[in-house]
């Protein structure tokens, strides 16, 4: 999944192939009316704040997983089914989401 | 006079008989990894199955290829739709390795280096359909694909069949893994197309 959107081309790194967080644009836009990579999330495996474009995000897999920069644990997957999607935040304490004032 | 069968011409079955419902044939094997991709010495590797009781059996690497070990050629169905005829194996089976268990559990919870965790019924492992496999094409296993050992249960989508597999907990209730808790059918037979929760 993903691989139908446009963020195709973002750099793979080299140690298992994952991308930055902007990979997940696409499917959260589907989802949420606002760019969710601009939000800032903390991880509640080491408390590390950042923003999710930052994340590590593994595609080549039956979902998308975002893991952490600071500590490799999940923050954020996503799969995509035929008519439905399952977003699991567990590794995510919070997400401060801008907006316009 | 012979009765004509499908076996008659000596023909083999098209792929395409071979391949579950939504399955295309992939000539290569594809590398699929929800993380870094874990390296486990063999002389750290072990192996323990724990019970509903707290008891726990371990396998170090000698000791694990020291079993009894069995050669599998098997076809592969990832929930990705890829499928993968005729790859072959070498591994110990889950019978070998739980048979001195003693266990009144109905599930089993299998864990991964690196954290991976999946579900399935613990008779799913028995009866000759899994193993804890090490080698692949007669070549030691990678840990691209999972080395230096998986869990091979190829009756299944192959989410099932954890890479850098590392245990297996015995379960009175059943615990959803890694992908079953984020959409991914709790079974996954691949026959009966269960992709997602709800198929």
């Amino acid at each position: 999944m993903g691989d139908d959107h446009t963020d195709r081309d973002h750099t793979d790194h080299t140690d298992g192939g994952h991308v930055d967080g902007n990979a997940l644009a696409g499917d959260l836009r589907e989802i949420f009316a606002v760019d969710l990579t601009a939000a800032t999330g903390r991880c509640t495996g080491c408390g590390h704040r950042g923003s999710v474009a930052a994340l590590r995000v593994y595609r080549n897999a039956p979902g998308l997983v975002a893991r952490c920069p600071h500590c490799e644990e999940v923050v954020l997957r996503l799969v995509r089914g035929r008519d439905r999607a399952w977003l699991d935040l567990r590794g995510t304490v919070s997400l401060e989401i801008p907006l316009p004032s | 006079m012979a009765i004509v069968s499908p076996g008659f011409s000596g023909r083999r079955r098209s792929p395409d008989a071979q391949l579950p419902p939504g399955q295309y044939l992939a000539e290569d094997f594809p590398v699929l990894t929800a993380g870094p991709t874990p390296r486990v010495p063999t002389d750290r590797w072990q192996f323990t199955v724990g019970t509903e009781a707290g008891q726990q059996h371990t396998w170090s690497w000698q000791q694990l290829i020291e079993l009894p070990a069995e050669k599998i050629t098997t076809d592969i169905h990832c929930v990705t739709k890829w499928s993968k005829l005729g790859t072959r194996w070498k591994g110990v089976s889950l019978d070998v390795l739980l048979e001195d268990v003693e266990t009144a559990a109905d599930f089993a919870l299998v864990h991964s280096y690196g954290g991976y965790t999946t579900n399935l019924p613990l008779e799913d492992l028995l009866d000759g359909q899994a193993w804890v496999a090490y080698r692949y094409d007669d070549e030691e296993l990678t840990p691209e694909h999972g080395g230096p050992a998986r869990l091979l249960v190829p009756h299944l989508y192959f989410w099932k069949s954890a890479k850098w597999v590392r245990g297996i907990r015995l379960l009175l209730e059943d615990e959803p893994g890694f992908w079953e808790s984020a959409g991914y059918h709790d079974y996954g037979d691949p026959w009966r197309e269960q992709r997602y929760q709800g198929d």
